[in-house]
């Protein structure tokens, strides 16, 4: 009898290790990120959750572990190798971190003409760059026009369309949300969530979002995973999260003062 | 024993810093410089840096050449007065703005306007994800941030300089004919008959590794700024003061290289 094939997910993350000084901040992190999944963590501040976004992305270097994507270890593999594999990743940040010294539009582009592969021809020139921006801002509910403005006359869930925009540019498969909510009032998160939801369907990507609005990982998410100290303590399914089980997730999410999560003042 | 050692710690620990941050500033520099050869170049940041750097900061070092010259002068003529070589000031404008005071002078202005700048502006970018952002936009961010300005700086300054030495020479001669007396023919004469082509190429090499070291204080405080607002301030003053002291040092060693017997 033979045993069935077992998929490779996605991303697989082995024993990450990271830490800044004497403070560990991821300790040995397992995480397996199936095709297709939106994956939402959770966790409160300082329990590692944008590290470990920053590990996967190549902006931190971890101390130890494996990040593999589609089976292949991105820490070992050489710098150009690491460059195409990390094509493939789009990314949202918190504060969308337009580049102020760009045109809306241009930032767009921007991404448009970063994330062209030459596989696909030769990259678009700048005007064509910009048409296509425009056609991306209207794909998250902004009219072309604002591309002639800069992201400082900009509200902050404008901020975060562009930023869309903008990460979704090079058609990734992988996508990384980092906070996409905070800021933003409950009509403009769900908004923002929605856009979210709808882009990563299009593009048939694996996403991980890292959040604390529960509101938001459940509208994101079909798994979740909470990170504690490092260490991630819970995972399941999203719409589990409000009722997990686990002591620790249940006073999170429902932000209990009472419970084993106690809240430590630095010394 | 501890108050004697105490201090010698503390000064071991102070050069084992400055040692570390020179060859950190090292590194980043060679990194940034192994892009030139490597495609693709970011033409488009390289000229909004030129014309930055070179064009706009041209009034400031304009201004300050042609009042140099003319205070060198003014303060010649009153200081040789006693010796009765007046004579000798056409000789002593063209060389202390070829050979010093144009590099040197340009070089401040432009560490204080471009090098805070760059600092300010790169750090901005630091402390908001910006330069995140570059990277996960497959692009690298010292391609793209650092080596462009770099070029810019290295091209800029040799042509502030030149300006400058022309409207120093020019702030010299105007204050010798208009108030303390020289004819016209006899100062351009004087100066012509000082002036060597190697004083000229040498402010020029001079001022080339000034805007190489502006533009490399500039990035790599900015580029390693750290902690929101205050850090980006911090990051400027420490561009700008690092880039001023080094820009003396290079200067009294490019001096002892080229002219000492």
């Amino acid at each position: 009898m033979s045993t069935p094939p077992v998929s490779t997910p996605k991303i697989r993350i082995r024993g990450l290790h990271k830490a800044f000084g004497s403070k560990i901040v991821l300790d040995g992190v397992d995480l397996d990120v199936e095709t297709g999944t939106s994956m939402v963590i959770i966790g409160g501040s300082g329990s590692g959750k944008s590290v470990l976004l920053r590990c996967i992305l190549g902006l931190i270097e971890p101390d130890a572990g494996t990040i593999e994507i589609d089976g292949e270890n991105l820490l070992t593999a050489s710098r150009s190798r690491q460059d195409v594999l990390r094509r493939q990743i789009g990314m949202l940040f918190q504060n969308a971190a337009l580049f102020d010294s760009m045109s809306v539009g241009e930032n767009v582009a921007f991404g448009i003409r970063a994330k062209h592969s030459d596989r696909n021809g030769p990259p678009p020139s700048r005007t064509q760059a910009l048409q296509m921006a425009g056609d991306l801002l209207k794909q998250v509910g902004l009219d072309p026009s604002v591309g002639d403005l800069s992201p400082s006359e900009l509200s902050g869930g404008m901020q975060k369309r562009v930023g869309l925009a903008r990460a979704i540019a090079g058609n990734p498969n992988i996508m990384f949300f980092d906070e996409p909510t905070t800021g933003l009032d409950p009509i403009m998160g769900a908004v923002i969530d929605g856009l979210i939801v709808d882009c990563v369907q299009k593009l048939g990507s694996t996403a991980i979002a890292i959040t604390h609005d529960m509101a938001s990982a459940q509208r994101i998410g079909n798994r979740a995973a909470m990170l504690y100290h490092g260490r991630l303590i819970w995972q399941g399914e999203a719409s589990e999260l409000m009722h997990s089980g686990n002591a620790m997730v249940d006073q999170f999410t429902h932000g209990r003062r009472e419970g084993p999560i106690t809240m430590e003042l630095r010394k | 024993m501890n108050a004697v050692l105490d201090p010698i710690a503390a000064l071991g620990r102070a050069a084992l810093g400055l040692i570390k941050q020179a060859g950190a500033l090292a590194l980043f520099a060679l990194e940034a410089l192994s892009h030139l050869v490597r495609p693709p170049f970011y033409w488009r940041i390289f000229f909004s840096s030129l014309i930055e750097t070179g064009f706009f900061s041209l009034p400031v070092v304009a201004l300050t050449a042609l009042f140099s010259g003319a205070v060198i002068a003014l303060q010649s003529y009153v200081g040789f007065g006693q010796y009765h070589v007046q004579s000798a000031i056409a000789g002593i404008v063209v060389l202390a703005v070829t050979r010093e005071l144009g590099p040197v002078l340009a070089g401040l202005m432009v560490a204080g306007r471009v090098g805070a700048a760059m600092s300010a502006q790169i750090g901005t970018m630091r402390v908001t994800d910006q330069i995140d952002a570059l990277t996960t936009l497959s692009t690298n961010p010292m391609k793209y941030l650092v080596t462009p300005r770099l070029l810019a700086g290295t091209l800029a300054l040799p042509c502030l300089v030149l300006v400058a030495d022309i409207l120093g020479v020019m702030g010299g001669f105007t204050v010798s004919v208009a108030k303390l007396g020289f004819s016209p023919s006899t100062y351009i004469t004087a100066t012509l008959d000082s002036l060597k082509t190697m004083d000229v190429v040498v402010g020029l090499v001079k001022a080339a590794v000034f805007g190489f070291l502006i533009a490399l204080l500039g990035c790599y405080n900015g580029y390693n700024s750290r902690g929101g607002a205050e850090g980006v301030g911090s990051a400027t003053t420490a561009a700008v003061v690092g880039a001023s002291i080094l820009l003396l040092l290079f200067d009294y060693l490019l001096t002892d290289l080229f002219f000492s017997q």
